[in-house]
């Protein structure tokens, strides 16, 4: 296909990524340089009957005129980025310094925001995306020996999970683990303590936050898993048998390898798809002990200390962008180099 | 094959049989759920409160009640987030689909180099968490004074749709034969002839999968819509939300247990019609590996 042709076939797409990706992603490294304008501040002289007083007063017309001349704010560096809410350089030469061994030194480092949910995340990410395999894999095997006719409404129920909007997901299973619900009420009774409550301590939370992120993406690894089982070759298998492998050997030496690019492309989306977690932290109110890095940027822009705290999510937006890169690079790099081979 | 021994039909009929129950009981108890009052739901004393509707048949007279619902979506409007969703999800698919499929098509036919980086650095569009890309977004939309309208955040959706998009209907067209539209352009179509007579009759099924998923994107989505509309504009999900911020105050959780139910019916509607697509549609990424 000449270059002419191609340009004319994908440049609507092509803009709409250059505008609304590219852009903002320069957009959000400009703003995370710059801070919010502080506010203008005066010195009036205020005289009284009892004599003269120096008072600062803040000028509501200059601020605003200032803000809307320069929307960005003020220059800042990269002031942003190494600040408490970030990457606390300070914080964290002080708490190493501080001693204490290293249960404290990361204690006081994972009390910072940005650590706290980095850490979370990672943990997620990387504990949900394995256990999404296995789950799937297993859900797999079981549907691929049952009967034709039970095969079709299993699959649709094994769907609902993964097709349902992550907030209500997360929403729904909150409401059944609440203190006064069926599963939180149940518990309560099981270990005999009416104050048991799922989203006291930050280890449950955690629990349950990675609990539903199994739930949310096991269908997902199940049905890509279900349809590579279909291609197994069938005489392969038999002839595994033939030899006397038993019926996990052969699930292991035969099914498995034939899986393993699934593995990998089911482990990428996976990778991609938990590093961003994010409503399940709305859904499950757990800000108070599971923030995840998507948390804190909608935090920021929320406002909800009154402000939008644009350069701040600004600069979480970078270092994440930053942390996407990092998760990929492993993938770019292989695919670099296949397709160096390949030309 | 020998047939497999009893234990293990047993055992995997079990695990069958909990998955199962663990995929489906959290939707049909919040279903029961939504029909009843909140001191039922949400019982202080017992949960099988619910079960019985005791408190709903104390406060209501029957044991069931459409108060949830009424409230949810004649007082608190809901219909309205309905109609926001009805016309972003619409517009969104078939804008997507539209770019997707020409450029789709242009990637899977050029043999040029670069087809191959667009779609790594769409690859890496795709992984970028959407919430990233809302605070490049805000200063601008407010500066150009087209923050909260459903027209911007259906083009910033379609914007991040495409990524995916692309590289699906990219492997779509990759399975239809080169020799197809190739041997009409032998007999003297251009390759927009070629495009619309030859391969738009024989592409439906992978937009539609395409679609699907798509749709699954802009329903589903809390991000944008929670940032970029105004409150008037608002979808279901962020309504949802929304519910909850106040619900709590005013004790009607209940709004907020039937909105979801009601959100979540179109999409069981969705997975019972289109469930053959949307198996084939997760695995044709696979498939390439």
């Amino acid at each position: 296909m000449p270059h002419r042709t191609f340009l004319t076939f994908i440049w609507p797409s092509a803009l709409a990524m250059l505008l609304f990706i590219a852009l903002p992603i320069i957009s959000v490294g400009v703003q995370s340089l710059h801070i919010e304008h502080e506010q203008v501040v005066e010195t009036v002289k205020n005289c009284g009957p009892f004599g003269c007083k120096e008072v600062e007063v803040i000028n509501a017309d200059a601020t605003a005129q200032l803000q809307a001349d320069k929307p960005l704010g003020r220059f800042n560096g990269l002031g942003t980025y190494t600040n408490r809410n970030h990457l606390a350089f300070e914080e964290i030469s002080a708490a190493m310094q501080a001693g204490g061994g290293p249960g404290a030194f990361f204690g006081a480092v994972f009390n910072l925001p940005f650590y706290k949910a980095l850490a979370f995340t990672l943990t997620y990410t990387f504990v949900v995306t394995p256990f999404v395999l296995i789950l799937g894999f297993f859900i797999a095997l079981s549907v691929n020996r049952l009967p034709g006719v039970v095969k079709g409404p299993t699959i649709f129920v094994s769907l609902l999970p993964m097709i349902v909007t992550p907030l209500i997901g997360s929403l729904i299973l909150f409401w059944m683990i609440d203190s006064r619900g069926i599963i939180g009420g149940t518990l309560q009774l099981i270990f005999d303590d009416p104050d048991l409550s799922l989203k006291a301590s930050p280890a449950l939370t955690w629990i349950t936050l990675i609990i539903y992120g199994v739930w949310h993406h096991a269908p997902f690894a199940f049905v890509v898993f279900y349809a590579g089982l279909q291609t197994v070759p069938k005489d392969t298998l038999e002839s595994a048998m033939i030899d006397g492998a038993s019926r996990w050997q052969s699930v292991v030496h035969v099914v498995l390898p034939h899986l393993a690019p699934l593995v990998v492309f089911i482990a990428l989306i996976q990778l991609m798809d938990n590093f961003r977690v994010f409503e399940p932290v709305v859904g499950f109110n757990a800000e108070a002990n599971a923030t995840s890095l998507s948390w804190i940027i909608y935090n920021d822009l929320r406002g909800s200390d009154g402000a939008t705290l644009f350069s701040s999510a600004a600069a979480t937006s970078m270092l994440t962008i930053t942390g996407v890169c990092i998760l990929l690079a492993p993938v770019v790099l292989r695919t670099w180099r296949d397709n160096r081979q390949r030309a | 094959m020998t047939r497999s021994p009893l234990w293990l039909s047993v055992l995997s009929l079990g695990f069958l049989a909990l998955w199962i129950s663990v995929a489906s009981v959290p939707f049909l108890w919040t279903l029961w759920g939504s029909f009843k009052v909140e001191a039922d739901f949400f019982s202080k004393q017992d949960w099988r409160y619910a079960l019985h509707g005791i408190r709903t048949m104390a406060e209501t007279g029957g044991a069931f009640t459409g108060a949830g619902y009424e409230g949810a979506w004649i007082k608190e409007e809901f219909w309205k987030a309905t109609i926001n969703t009805a016309i972003i999800t619409c517009s969104v698919v078939t804008i997507s689909l539209t770019l997707g499929t020409l450029g789709g098509y242009a990637l899977a036919r050029s043999g040029f180099r670069y087809a191959f980086w667009i779609l790594i650095i769409a690859l890496i569009f795709r992984a970028m968490p959407h919430i990233t890309l809302v605070s490049g977004y805000l200063l601008p939309f407010f500066q150009l004074n087209i923050w909260g309208h459903l027209t911007t955040t259906i083009i910033v959706m379609v914007a991040i749709n495409q990524p995916f998009t692309l590289w699906m209907l990219h492997s779509f067209f990759l399975n239809i034969p080169k020799d197809l539209d190739e041997s009409a352009m032998v007999d003297g179509c251009t390759r927009f002839q070629a495009f619309r007579y030859v391969i738009i009759p024989v592409m439906w099924p992978g937009v539609i999968t395409t679609g699907l998923f798509s749709f699954l994107l802009a329903y589903n989505d809390f991000a944008l819509t929670a940032l970029l509309l105004t409150e008037e504009n608002q979808t279901m999900v962020p309504k949802i939300a929304g519910f909850l911020g106040n619900a709590q105050e005013q004790g009607n959780v209940m709004y907020a247990v039937s909105a979801v139910v009601s959100a979540t019916a179109p999409l069981f509607v969705l997975v019972m019609v289109f469930q053959r697509q949307i198996v084939s549609g997760l695995t044709a990424g696979a498939v390439k590996g």
